[in-house]
C-alpha cells in the first residue's frame, strides 16, 4: 500500500518530457517532487504562472507570487504571468498536456465529483469544473476509500459532479486504474496490494484482464 | 492626454451607493484593492453584491465587508478560507453564487468587450449549468453565461500612470485586468503612480482607455495566506 507521497512518485511517472503540467491541491503538489530531472516540463498554476519553481527559501516569500492553494512559490526561468482569462484559456483551448487533481468520488463513467457536500462542505469549485471540462489527460490522485472506508470509485457519483465523463486514469494507494467505456480497467497494483484487495475496495465495475503488475517505483 | 487621477481614496469611492453590485480583483489576498475595500468598510454601504474570485479571510480583505454584514450576495469560485462566510451562508443570511474560476474571469472579459455572453464547456452536466441554455458545437456540448453587469470595478495595479495606464506584478495581475472597463466606472489603486511618459508603453498591460480614476495606495500590508517555504 502507498502512503501520499508513493502516490505522487506514481502519478510522476506519468509526465513527459515538454509536457505543460497542471497541478491541484493535496496530492497532486507533490508530483513536482518525483518528476524525472533529466526531462523538461512546466507547471501551471490556474492564478497566472507558467513556469512555477519550487517554494522561496525564508526570507525570500513574495506576496505577490503565489499558487493557485495560496502558497508562496518561485518562478523559474523562461516564466511567465498572465491574467486569469488567459490562464483558462490555456486549459480550454487543451495547450495543457495533463491535469492532476484530487477527487471524493470518481464513477466508472469518468464522472467526477470533488467540490461540494451538501449541507456540510460548500467551498466552491475554483477551477476544477474549467479543468476537467477541457482537458484531455486527466489524472485523478486520491485514496481509494473515504475515511468511513467506503469506496470511492462508484457505479454512479453520489456528491454534485464537478464534471461529466473526463477522467482517464485514477492512481490510489491500492491501484493504478484506466477508466474505460466499460469500467474501471485495473493496471497496476500497488506493492503488497492483491487484486482481492482492490476489487474489495472498488465499488463500480473492476475489469480485471490477465496478470496484474506490481508498481515500479 | 486624458487624466483618470483623483486625489485621494475618498474622491476615488465617489457615487458608490447601498445595494450596488462591486467586481473586486485579486487572488486569494493577492491583488486585492485594499483602499478600497477599507473605504467601503468605512462607508458603511449595505446590500452589495461583490463579484469576486475569493472572499478574503475572517479578519481582512472582503472579509471585512463580510464581518459587517455589508455583502448581500457573493459571486465567487472559491470561498473556503472563511467561517465567517460560511456561517453566514449556511444560516441564509448570505446569497452566494458559486461560478467555475475561468467563466467568472470570462464573464468579467465579456464585460469589458462587450460580449453579451460567451459559451463555455466548464459545468455542463454540473448544477452550475442547470436553467441555463446549452449547446453542442462539433460534438462537445457548451453552457452559455451571460456578461456580468456591474456599477463600480475596484482593481490594484503595481504601477499606473496619470492617464490610467496599468501594470500588474507577478501572480497578483489575476482578475484584476479583466475587471478594468467592466463595470461602468473602474477605480484603480496602484502601489506607485507616475507622470504619463514614465511608464514604457510597450509593458503596459491595461491601457488607460479601460480606468475611469485611479490614485497611489497607501500602507499596502500585502498579506501572505499560506506563507510556504523550504529549507537552505
Amino acid at each position: 500500500m502507498l502512503d501520499k507521497n508513493g502516490i505522487a512518485k506514481r502519478i510522476a511517472q506519468e509526465v513527459q518530457d515538454g509536457y505543460y503540467v497542471n497541478l491541484g491541491i493535496g496530492i497532486p503538489t507533490l508530483v513536482a517532487n518525483f518528476v524525472r530531472n533529466d526531462i523538461n516540463v512546466e507547471f501551471q498554476s490556474e492564478n497566472g504562472i507558467l513556469g512555477m519553481g519550487p517554494f522561496p527559501f525564508e526570507g525570500e516569500e513574495d506576496a505577490d507570487l503565489i499558487n493557485a492553494g495560496k502558497q508562496t512559490i518561485t518562478a523559474l526561468p523562461g516564466a511567465s504571468f498572465f491574467d486569469s482569462a488567459m490562464s483558462f484559456g490555456m486549459i480550454r483551448g487543451q495547450h495543457v498536456d495533463l491535469t492532476i487533481l484530487g477527487a471524493m468520488e470518481v464513477a466508472e463513467n469518468g464522472d467526477i465529483a470533488n467540490w461540494k457536500i451538501p449541507g456540510k462542505m460548500v467551498k466552491g469549485m475554483g477551477g476544477a469544473m474549467d479543468l476537467v471540462a477541457s482537458a484531455e489527460n486527466i489524472i485523478v490522485a486520491m485514496m481509494h476509500t473515504n475515511r468511513a472506508g467506503e469506496s470511492k470509485l462508484l457505479k454512479r457519483c453520489s456528491l454534485p459532479l464537478t464534471g461529466v465523463g473526463c477522467v482517464t486514469k485514477i492512481v490510489t494507494e491500492l491501484a493504478v486504474i484506466e477508466v474505460t467505456e466499460k469500467g474501471f480497467k485495473l493496471l497496476e497494483r500497488a506493492p503488497g496490494v492483491s487484486v482481492e484487495d482492490i476489487k474489495k475496495a472498488t465499488e463500480g465495475t473492476l475489469i480485471v484482464e490477465g496478470d496484474i503488475p506490481e508498481m515500479k517505483l | 492626454m486624458i487624466k483618470k487621477t483623483v486625489k485621494n481614496v475618498q474622491e476615488a469611492l465617489e457615487g458608490v451607493k447601498d445595494g450596488m453590485t462591486m467586481m473586486l480583483g485579486g487572488f486569494g489576498l493577492s491583488g486585492i484593492p485594499e483602499n478600497s475595500i477599507s473605504e467601503l468598510v468605512k462607508l458603511n454601504l449595505k446590500d452589495l453584491t461583490c463579484i469576486s474570485n475569493n472572499a478574503g479571510v475572517d479578519d481582512f480583505g472582503l472579509g471585512l465587508l463580510l464581518h459587517k454584514k455589508q455583502i448581500k450576495k457573493m459571486i465567487s469560485s472559491y470561498v473556503g478560507e472563511n467561517a465567517e462566510f460560511e456561517r453566514q451562508m449556511l444560516s441564509g443570511e448570505l446569497d452566494v453564487e458559486l461560478t467555475p474560476q475561468g467563466t467568472l474571469a470570462a464573464k468579467c472579459q465579456a464585460a469589458q468587450q462587450g460580449f453579451p455572453a460567451i459559451f463555455t464547456p466548464a459545468g455542463y452536466g454540473t448544477e452550475v449549468a442547470e436553467g441555463k441554455e446549452t449547446r453542442e458545437f462539433d460534438g462537445k456540448m457548451y453552457v452559455l453565461e451571460h456578461a456580468y453587469k456591474a456599477d463600480f470595478a475596484f482593481v490594484k495595479a503595481w504601477k499606473g500612470d496619470e492617464a490610467g495606464n496599468l501594470i500588474f506584478k507577478g501572480t497578483a495581475r489575476n482578475f484584476n485586468p479583466l475587471m478594468c472597463g467592466a463595470a461602468t466606472i473602474t477605480v484603480a489603486e496602484v502601489e506607485e503612480l507616475v507622470k504619463p511618459g514614465e511608464l514604457d508603453p510597450n509593458q503596459i498591460h491595461i491601457p488607460g482607455i479601460f480606468v475611469q480614476r485611479i490614485f497611489e495606495g497607501k500602507n499596502y500590508e500585502k498579506r501572505i495566506e499560506q506563507r510556504t517555504v523550504r529549507q537552505k
